[in-house]
C-alpha cells in the first residue's frame, strides 16, 4: 500500500514541533479540531498545504505534519494563490488572524475572495494583536483599551463576514474555537466548497483580550445568544426554540420575535437560504446583545474557481495554437535571412 | 550621416552614405511609434544594422500640439555595426510645431527637416511657443527644409474611401512613412502587408492607409524637391548569415524566461502588477499560454511577488517583474525568498526616479536597490542586460542561477532596453545547455535543511511528494534540522552559510572578459547595462583615433566575476559611465579599493557616443 492510499491517522498530522502558544489559548482547540478533520477529507497528506502570514495564528503550519509555509505579514493569501496556480492538485489552507488578514493583508484577503481561489481561509478572530503584545486590531470594539490606545480605540471595527460577503466570497461561515463538533462540521463544509471558503473562527486570547466572546461561548447562555444556521430551516433560537427572526419588510431588516406571541408562528420566520446573498449580509450584520450571533454557514453559492478558469483558458489557447515549439515562437512574425 | 560616395541608379544620381539617424516626432496620437516600427522593419529587410529608440511621454493622449505630448521614434541604421540609436539626427520628421521645437536641437547643421506645414497653424505655433512660423521666417536656413501640406495631401488621397475627417487625417503618418521610404530606398511591401493585417476587419481603413503610404512615396518621386534632397543609399551591413528578426528587450526577456524555464524543466508562473515600463513582459507572456506558462496579474506588487514565491514553493519557476517603485514594495518578500531559499527571478526594468520620477524615461539608478535594497544580510545574485538582444540570455542565466542555487535572482533591465529594438540572429534554443531541476523525492534521510555540498543549494522538495512533508518560513531555521531556531550560534552559522552560498556562485559564472581592446593599458571604460552600445562605439572610435582604451562591460553585478578585481587593476585608470550618480563606480571603489572615475548622466536619456568619447579624451589627457 502506498503512502497515499493509507488512511491518515490524527497522529500522522501532528508535527514534532513543540506548540508555543500561551497556555489556555483558543488556538490549541482549533489545531486539535483541524488535525481531527483532515483525515476525513480524503486528501493525501502530501497534497495538504498550510500557508500562513504573521501572528499567533500563523504559527499554525509548524504544528501540522503536512507541507507548510510560514510567510510574511498579511501575504499568506497571495502566496497561497501562487501555490494553487502552480499546482491545482494541492489542497490549500490559509491560516490567518484579524490583524494579518484584515489590516496589513486586507487587500489580499479582498482579492483572494473575489478571485475565488480554491482554498480554505481560516481567520482566527480574537479582536486583538497578540504577538506584538496586545494592541487593538481592526476588529476590536470601539473603546478597546490597549497599549497603543490607553484611552480607548476610536475607529469602527470591521466585521469579517460582512467584509467577505462584500468582497464577493462564495462561501462564508462562522464558528467558535472550543465548539469542536460545530467547527469540524464547518471545516468540512468549507473544504467541500470548491472555491475560496472564508471561515471566521471566534478565538479567545486569554492573555490580551480574555472573554470577549463569552456571551456566545458561555454554555449557560449560549442558547439565547447564538443563532445556529441550517440551510432550509427557519431562523429560531432560545432554550426552547421559542424565539425567531422575522423580516420586517417595511424597514427591510431582521427583527427578533417570540413564537406564539401576537400570533407569530414558525411560518412567519425567515427560512435560512445559504444561496441568498442579501440574507447572508443581514445575518453577518447582526450584533449582540440586540440579536443572537449567527453561527454556521452564512453563505454558500459556488461558482467556477479561479484555477479552473485559468487552465481552461490555457487549454483553449493550446487548441488554437498548434505548436509549443519555442524555436517556432522565436521565428514567428517578420523574419529575414541574410 | 557619413557620405561614402555616390552611385548611379537609373537616371538619378544617388548619394551613398554609411549610416543615418532619423527621428519621427509628432503628437502622442499621431502614430509616430507605428511609423517608426514600420520603417524599422523595412530597414531590417534591406539588410542594414540598426538600433531604435522610442521616446514617448507618460501621458497617453496629451492635448494636441502640446510640447509635453510629443512622441518620438528614433532609428539609427547603417552599413556597419550600429550599437546605439545615434547621437545626432540627420533627418527630423516633425508633424507639428511642438515636435519641431522640442527636437530641433538634436538635428545636425545641414540636416533635413520634413514638416507638415498644415499643422503649423497660429494656434499650434503659439502652443509650441513660436512667435512666428519657422517654416517661413528663415530661422531654419541652416537646415534643408521640406515643408509639405501633408494633411491636405492625405485628405485628398483617401477621399474615395469615405472615411470621416478624423480617420482620414490619421493616415498622414503613413503618407510621411511613404515619403521617408522613398528617401531611403526602402521597400513598402512589409508595411502594406502589415496594414492589411492590422485593419483586416476594416478594409476601407487599411486601403486608405495603403493609398496614403503610396501617395507619400509617389510625392517623393515626382514632386520638385529642394536641391540636395534626393534618394540616399545606405548599403547593407556585413552581418553574420542567419535568420534574423527585430526584437525589443521586453520580448527578449519574455522569450528568455520561457527558454529558461524549459531548460530548467519547470513550468513558469509569471506574476506581475502593471507598471511602466515593465508591463510589456506581462503582456508578451500572457500571449504564450500554449507553453507551460501561467501569467497572473496580481492586485499589487506585493501580491505579485508573493504569488511567485508560492509558485516556486509549489515547484514552478516563480517570476515577478516591475520597475523601481514596485521593487521597493517587493523588498520584504525578496528577503523571504532569501530566508526560505527558494528559486525566483525578479526583473527590474529601471526608469527615472525617485518615486514616480520619469516613468517612460530610462535610468540605471536602481543598482544600489538591487544590491542592498532589503532588510538584513540578504545579498542575492544581480545580473544586468546590456542590449535588447542580451535580455534573452540574461533571462536564461537568471533562471539557471535561481534554480541551481535555490535563491532569488534579480535582473536589471531599463526603459531604453525594454523599448529599443535590434535585429537579432535568432538562436536555436537547442544549442543552450539544459539545467534540469532535480526535485527531492527520497524520504529516507530527508530534511528541509539538506543541501548540495558543492553549491550549498538547499534541497527543493515540492508539495505533492509523499513522505517529504515539511515546513519552511521566514523564522530562522536550524542549520541541522530546518526547524525553527532562535539559537544565537545557529543564526551566525546560517547568516554565514547564506553569504557563502551567494559568494560561491562566482565559481559558476564566466570570468570577466574585455569587450573591446586589451587586457591592460592606460584606461578601461567600465560599464554595465544599457550603456553598452554607447561605450562600445566610443571606445572603438577612440581606439581608431589611436588612444589606449579598452571596454569592460560587466553582466554579473553580484557576485562579481572572480577575476574582475585583478583585471581592473591592470589598467592605469578606470572610467565608469552610468545613468545614475555613480553607484557601480562606488561599488568598484569599495570592493577593490580602485580609483574608479565617475561619468554620470541622469537626464532620462541614454548616453551619446560623443559624451563618452569626450570623457575618454579628457581622462587620458589628464593622465599625461
Amino acid at each position: 500500500m502506498s503512502a497515499t492510499e493509507q488512511k491518515i491517522a490524527v497522529k500522522d498530522l501532528v508535527s514534532d514541533q513543540e506548540v508555543r502558544w500561551c497556555p489556555g489559548c483558543g488556538d490549541y482547540a482549533i489545531l486539535k479540531t483541524v488535525q481531527k478533520v483532515m483525515p476525513e477529507l480524503g486528501v493525501p497528506r502530501e497534497n495538504m498545504v498550510f500557508v500562513s502570514g504573521i501572528g499567533c495564528s500563523s504559527r499554525f503550519p509548524y504544528y501540522m505534519n503536512t507541507y507548510g509555509f510560514h510567510t510574511i505579514h498579511g501575504r499568506a493569501a497571495s502566496v497561497a494563490t501562487g501555490v494553487k496556480l502552480a499546482n491545482p492538485e494541492l489542497d490549500v489552507w490559509v491560516v490567518t488572524g484579524d490583524g494579518d488578514a484584515l489590516s496589513i493583508g486586507g487587500n489580499h484577503t479582498l482579492h483572494v475572495l473575489r478571485r475565488n481561489v480554491d482554498l480554505q481561509l481560516l481567520l482566527f478572530n480574537n479582536e486583538i494583536y497578540g504577538l506584538t503584545k496586545g494592541q487593538y486590531s481592526p476588529t476590536s470594539k470601539v473603546g478597546t483599551k490597549s497599549p497603543s490606545t490607553p484611552d480607548g480605540s476610536l475607529d469602527m471595527p470591521l466585521r469579517p463576514c460582512t467584509f467577505a460577503i462584500g468582497a464577493g466570497a462564495r462561501f462564508v461561515a462562522r464558528s467558535i474555537d472550543t465548539e469542536a463538533k460545530h467547527l469540524a462540521s464547518v471545516l468540512v463544509r468549507a473544504h467541500d466548497h470548491v472555491g475560496a471558503s472564508f471561515v471566521e473562527i471566534y478565538q479567545n486570547c486569554n492573555v490580551f483580550n480574555d472573554g470577549i466572546f463569552e456571551h456566545v461561548k458561555n454554555k449557560k447562555t449560549a442558547a439565547e445568544t447564538r443563532l445556529l444556521l441550517e440551510h432550509g430551516k427557519p431562523l429560531v433560537f432560545g432554550g426552547e426554540n421559542q424565539k425567531g427572526l422575522r423580516l420586517n419588510s417595511i424597514a427591510l431588516k431582521l427583527e427578533v420575535v417570540d413564537l406564539g406571541e401576537d400570533g407569530v408562528s414558525e411560518e412567519d420566520l425567515v427560512v435560512h437560504d445559504e444561496t441568498n446573498k442579501v440574507l447572508a449580509h443581514m445575518l453577518a450584520e447582526l450584533k449582540s446583545p440586540e440579536f443572537p450571533v449567527p453561527i454556521g454557514v452564512l453563505y454558500c453559492n459556488p461558482t467556477s474557481p479561479y484555477h479552473t478558469e485559468v487552465y481552461e483558458q490555457r487549454d483553449a489557447v493550446r487548441e488554437r495554437k498548434e505548436t509549443t515549439d519555442l524555436n517556432a515562437l522565436l521565428r514567428d512574425g517578420h523574419t529575414w535571412e541574410v | 550621416m557619413s557620405v561614402a560616395g555616390s552611385s548611379s541608379a537609373g537616371e538619378q544620381e544617388n548619394k551613398v552614405i554609411s549610416d543615418v539617424v532619423i527621428r519621427f516626432a509628432g503628437d502622442s496620437g499621431d502614430g509616430m511609434q507605428l511609423t517608426g516600427n514600420n520603417f524599422t522593419d523595412a530597414t531590417a529587410v534591406y539588410g542594414n544594422d540598426l538600433s531604435t529608440f522610442p521616446d514617448f511621454p507618460a501621458e497617453i493622449r496629451a492635448p494636441a500640439g502640446a510640447t509635453f505630448g510629443v512622441s518620438a521614434f528614433q532609428i539609427y541604421f547603417g552599413s556597419e555595426d550600429v550599437s546605439t540609436a545615434g547621437d545626432h539626427l540627420d533627418v527630423l520628421v516633425a508633424m507639428n510645431p511642438a515636435a519641431l521645437i522640442t527636437n530641433l536641437k538634436d538635428l545636425v547643421i545641414g540636416g533635413l527637416i520634413v514638416a507638415d506645414s498644415d499643422a503649423f497653424t497660429d494656434k499650434n505655433l503659439a502652443r509650441a511657443g513660436y512667435k512666428s512660423n519657422p517654416l517661413e521666417d528663415g530661422s531654419l536656413d541652416a537646415f534643408k527644409l521640406l515643408a509639405i501640406d501633408i494633411t491636405k495631401q492625405v485628405i485628398a488621397v483617401v477621399k474615395p474611401y469615405g472615411l470621416s475627417h478624423k480617420f482620414a487625417v490619421r493616415c498622414k503618418n503613413m503618407w510621411t512613412l511613404g515619403l521617408t521610404m522613398w528617401l531611403f530606398d526602402r521597400s513598402r511591401d512589409e508595411a502594406i502587408d502589415g496594414l492589411r493585417k492590422k485593419f483586416a476587419s476594416k478594409p476601407e481603413i487599411a486601403e486608405a492607409n495603403v493609398e496614403a503610404l503610396n501617395a507619400g512615396h509617389t510625392y517623393g518621386e515626382t514632386a520638385e524637391l529642394p536641391s540636395g534632397v534626393d534618394v540616399y543609399k545606405v548599403p547593407a551591413a556585413d552581418v553574420v548569415p542567419g535568420v534574423y528578426r527585430n526584437i525589443t528587450g521586453t520580448e527578449a526577456l519574455a522569450f528568455g524566461l520561457i527558454a529558461g524555464s524549459q531548460l530548467a524543466d519547470l513550468p513558469l508562473v509569471f506574476a506581475s502588477y502593471p507598471i511602466t515600463p515593465a508591463s510589456g513582459v506581462l503582456h508578451t507572456l500572457s500571449m504564450q499560454k500554449h507553453f507551460d506558462v501561467v501569467t497572473f496579474q496580481a492586485e499589487d506588487e506585493i501580491a505579485a511577488i508573493c504569488a511567485a514565491v508560492g509558485a516556486s514553493f509549489a515547484g514552478s519557476l516563480g517570476v515577478t517583474s516591475s520597475s523601481g517603485p514596485g521593487i521597493s514594495l517587493k523588498g520584504e518578500a525578496i528577503s523571504l525568498a532569501c530566508a526560505a531559499e527558494l528559486p525566483m527571478v525578479v526583473i527590474n526594468t529601471q526608469r527615472g526616479g525617485p518615486s514616480t520620477g520619469l516613468p517612460t524615461k530610462t535610468e540605471q539608478s536602481d543598482l544600489n536597490q538591487a544590491l542592498y535594497g532589503r532588510h538584513a544580510d540578504t545579498m542575492l545574485p544581480v545580473i544586468a542586460a546590456s542590449t535588447s538582444i542580451d535580455c534573452f540570455e540574461v533571462a536564461i542565466e537568471a533562471s539557471r542561477i535561481a534554480t541551481q542555487f535555490t535563491t532569488p535572482v534579480l535582473i536589471l533591465s531599463d526603459g531604453y532596453l525594454s523599448n529599443a529594438s535590434q535585429p537579432w540572429r535568432i538562436p536555436d534554443v537547442n544549442d543552450f545547455e539544459p539545467f534540469p531541476v532535480k526535485f527531492e523525492t527520497e524520504a529516507e534521510g530527508f530534511s528541509p535543511a539538506n543541501r548540495d555540498p558543492e553549491t550549498l543549494a538547499r534541497v527543493w522538495a515540492k508539495p505533492g511528494t509523499p513522505g517529504l512533508e515539511h515546513r519552511i518560513g521566514g523564522i530562522e531555521k536550524s542549520i541541522e534540522t530546518g526547524d525553527i531556531s532562535y539559537d544565537s550560534e545557529n543564526h551566525q552559522k546560517m547568516t554565514d552559510l547564506r553569504s557563502k552560498k551567494i559568494d560561491g556562485i562566482a565559481k559558476y559564472i564566466p570570468e570577466q572578459e574585455v569587450a573591446v581592446g586589451n587586457n591592460s593599458g592606460k584606461l578601461a571604460v567600465v560599464g554595465w547595462g544599457s550603456t553598452y552600445g554607447a561605450i562600445f562605439q566610443a571606445v572603438k572610435r577612440s581606439r581608431e583615433a589611436g588612444l589606449d582604451v579598452s571596454q569592460i562591460h560587466v553582466r554579473y553585478l553580484w557576485p562579481l566575476p572572480s577575476n574582475l578585481g585583478q583585471l581592473l587593476s591592470s589598467f592605469d585608470a578606470l572610467l565608469v559611465p552610468e545613468m545614475n550618480t555613480g553607484q557601480f563606480a562606488s561599488l568598484i571603489r569599495s570592493i577593490f579599493l580602485l580609483d574608479a572615475q565617475k561619468l554620470n548622466k541622469i537626464s532620462g536619456q541614454p548616453f551619446k557616443i560623443e559624451e563618452i568619447e569626450g570623457a575618454i579624451r579628457a581622462q587620458l589627457e589628464s593622465a599625461k
